[in-house]
């Protein structure tokens, strides 16, 4: 049992940390990434777009991929430290995050040549940007019952349908898509994974704007829309194995929000703020709201790390990762409900106010936080997987 | 960075788990806890003969000179097993007690006897005030000519009744903190003045007592370690069962998931199994989030404590407030899911719960140590 850092693990930490330090100027830092995937608007995108290429240019991108497709080769561990790293600066997530976490690494796998020499360098470089068109109207959690149709025209596709929570479907340049090209087939078999050109004649990204205000998500309609063979990723009617390739990198994201920094402001707040005439944090119920939710915070943590030492050791996976979506998204949202909490009728402002200089941050992710026990898996479902996969009990 | 255990310690648990099983079954919990002793010698000298008792004393000591994490290993499986008798009580409290503050000599005399089995041993501090912190020491020990006179009462004394030899802790006089002025001393169980009665507490597996001292005096030799110096040293003590017991609720909650998931399998309900019903299976899951959590907070305190990380205390004290509502919630669905044959003297989830319930609130509840975390945090 060791938490500490290895010597050269602590060496990677301390390079990357300071080159951070040296490069994350203060306009681009945001208070949890999370909470801003995709860019409010064109001028931030831009800022992000210029971050991307000064990480890029310093060699900072893509790290885990193969030094020949311009990574560093970097091991399993160093992506976890880079991880925590980038999310202890309050750094934002790059534009190309989905690219360079999904889809580069399931082309690198599966792509072709062709494709690789197209795509891979321009996902670094901050030159391409990507979303990921998999969720439809009818298919969330059930992702192989989708019904987005595409009909082979010999040396082309014609792709009709709608794809929906498609994050930052507005900002991209390419799609990979998932899409149904034999309907007679068993509902895995006869999917095909496309890359789309999202300058195609008939698409439209149409803003799907949460109840908090954030534009993140679109629907996106696909009408006639022409796609050349080429694109295919893998065989045509196999496109699942080439989804769960994606999916297994999606679930390999080692980054964690950075829960225990919240509840320390929330512990700076309560000091600080005379809610009921007393300082809140000399009342009990305070007191232990915010511990318990420190503690939580720490509980999740080393489930996390436990988890990532499996991985480390080669060994099956177990019962820890399963739990780290559920119980980590419930967290993020007692973190939020516990803001409310402290701050009264100050928890309904949403901009700055003289005594709580960011109830509107407070205000805001206690309603953006309902979201995360929904998007990547409802916790519904979360609990199905846990009650199934990892406890062996029957399917309702 | 390895969050894992090694493969001494892998080792370890196998060996435990084996001899568990097999010596340690449900049936003979029941009918060692319906007995004063609590368990059989020939068990107490196994244990012995596997160094259990002697597990975090040093070598020189007679003890293995493992470490907190090599406990928590144990401590898993015996939970698992809810094994009965003064295990606690002897090398986790008294014995721990004379480890950290007594001196070479004392620990000479009898840290090797109790790694041997030879000698039983606990600890004395709680009051009925039931407090954790150093003010709950309000027992007086008064100085007289060679030693002390000790007067007042102890409460929750694990397996007092078993003891060779009690620590007690008391008030030597009234220092500038509540910290200050506390002492430990070594009582013989045939010391006079001494009275020893059992709670009629529901865990019979892990008796409690109420230690009375009426005027028993001991020599100046019973003090163990220095005058008026004794809290940071029994604060040390109960940091270690703190963490033991996180740990031993670790080993029992999991071992109701196991029974709780096995049940849900095979028990049917209009025509299913209980288990494929959401309201079960979301319930099992949120069991398995509650016992993986548990452990983390728990490895995590173990190893901080080993390594005396500046954050031990706060590791401490968030894992024993995790496991102890852990503990009360992981046993209470165990027994919801079961039905009404959970709430049955015949089947084994009682044993569980009531063990859980114990450990839930000794050394500290959650409410206790969530304040405790509130203020290192707010520090």
């Amino acid at each position: 049992m060791d938490f500490a850092d290895a010597p050269e693990h602590a060496e990677f930490r301390r390079e990357f940390r300071s080159w951070l330090d040296a490069n994350l100027t203060d306009d681009l830092k945001v208070e949890d990434a999370s909470d801003s995937r995709v860019a409010p608007d064109r001028e931030t995108l831009e800022k992000r777009i210029a971050w991307q290429k000064k990480m890029y240019a310093a060699g900072w991108v893509g790290i885990s991929w193969p030094k020949e497709y311009g990574g560093r080769g970097a091991s399993f561990i160093q992506q976890v430290i880079f991880d925590e790293e980038y999310f202890r600066a309050h750094a934002p997530i790059l534009p190309g995050a989905s690219a360079i976490g999904l889809l580069g690494p399931t082309l690198i796998q599966l792509g072709t040549e062709e494709q690789k020499k197209r795509h891979l360098q321009a996902i670094l470089a901050g030159d391409e940007r990507w979303c990921q068109g998999f969720s439809e109207p009818g298919a969330g959690g059930d992702l192989a019952s989708l019904r987005t149709r595409a009909i082979d025209k010999g040396d082309h596709f014609v792709v009709n349908g709608q794809k929906v929570w498609t994050s930052g479907a507005h900002f991209a340049d390419w799609c990979f898509l998932l899409v149904r090209t034999d309907p007679e087939a068993p509902k895995h078999h006869g999917i095909t994974y496309l890359l789309v050109d999202m300058k195609t004649p008939g698409i439209t990204v149409r803003p799907l704007v949460l109840l908090n205000g954030h534009r993140h998500f679109n629907e996106v309609f696909f009408e006639d829309v022409v796609v050349p063979k080429e694109n295919v990723v893998g065989k045509i009617n196999e496109g699942w194995k080439v989804a769960i390739t994606t999916l297994m990198f999606e679930r390999g994201g080692a980054g964690g929000r950075d829960h225990a920094a919240q509840i320390a402001r929330l512990v700076e707040l309560a000091k600080q703020f005379p809610n009921r005439q007393e300082p809140s944090w000399d009342q009990t119920h305070v007191r232990q709201m915010l511990a318990q939710l420190a503690i939580e915070a720490q509980a999740l943590k080393v489930t996390r790390l436990r988890g990532l030492t499996r991985r480390l050791r080669g060994e099956a996976p177990g019962p820890e990762g399963s739990i780290l979506k559920l119980f980590g998204s419930e967290l993020a949202q007692r973190i939020a409900d516990a803001s409310s909490t402290l701050l009264g009728p100050y928890a309904t402002i949403e901009g700055a106010t003289e005594a709580v200089p960011d109830s509107g941050r407070w205000a805001h992710r206690v309603m953006g936080a309902r979201q995360y026990a929904i998007a990547g898996g409802t916790s519904e479902i979360q609990r199905n997987i846990i009650g199934e996969r990892v406890l062996g009990l029957p399917k309702g | 960075m390895d969050i894992g255990f090694s493969e001494e310690q892998e080792l370890l648990r196998d060996t435990a788990r084996k001899f568990l099983d097999s010596a340690c079954t449900t049936k003979f919990v029941r009918e060692r806890m319906a007995t004063q002793e609590g368990m059989t010698p020939e068990f107490w000298s196994q244990i012995a003969e596997q160094g259990w008792l002697g597990i975090n004393f040093s070598e020189d000591d007679g003890g293995s000179g493992l470490g907190l994490t090599d406990l928590v290993v144990l401590m898993e499986e015996m939970g698992r097993a809810v094994m009965p008798g003064p295990y606690l009580a002897t090398a986790l409290l008294g014995g721990a007690a004379i480890r950290e503050a007594g001196s070479a000599a004392q620990r000479q005399e009898y840290l090797p006897r109790i790694a041997a089995g030879e000698l039983r041993a606990t600890l004395a501090s709680t009051e009925p005030n039931a407090r954790w912190d150093a003010s709950g020491i309000t027992m007086n020990a008064q100085s007289m000519r060679g030693g002390f006179t000790l007067s007042g009462s102890k409460l929750f004394v694990p397996d007092a009744h078993l003891a060779d030899t009690i620590v007690v802790a008391a008030r030597t006089r009234d220092g500038s903190t509540m910290e200050d002025g506390v002492s430990l001393f070594l009582v013989p169980k045939d010391a006079a003045g001494l009275g020893v009665a059992l709670m009629p507490s529901i865990d019979e597996t892990r008796k409690l007592c109420e230690v009375r001292f009426d005027n028993v005096a001991v020599p100046q030799t019973a003090l163990l370690g220095e005058l008026h110096e004794g809290w940071p040293s029994l604060a040390r003590v109960y940091d270690g069962a703190a963490v033991a017991l996180s740990a031993e609720i670790c080993g029992g909650a999991q071992r109701v998931l196991e029974m709780t998931v096995e049940y849900a399998k095979l028990r049917e309900t209009f025509g299913k199994p209980i288990g494929s019903y959401q309201g079960v299976k979301h319930k099992c899951a949120d069991m398995l989030v509650e016992v993986e959590n548990a452990k983390s907070l728990t490895y995590y305190a173990a190893w901080a404590v080993d390594e005396k990380q500046p954050d031990a205390k706060l590791a401490v004290s968030m894992a024993k407030a995790y496991a102890s509502d852990a503990s009360r919630k992981v046993s209470n669905a165990g027994i919801q899911l079961h039905g009404g044959i959970g709430m049955t003297w015949e089947h084994d989830l009682h044993l569980y719960m009531k063990r859980a319930k114990a450990s839930e609130v000794a050394f500290g509840d959650a409410t206790w140590h969530r304040e405790r975390v509130a203020s290192l945090l707010g520090a």
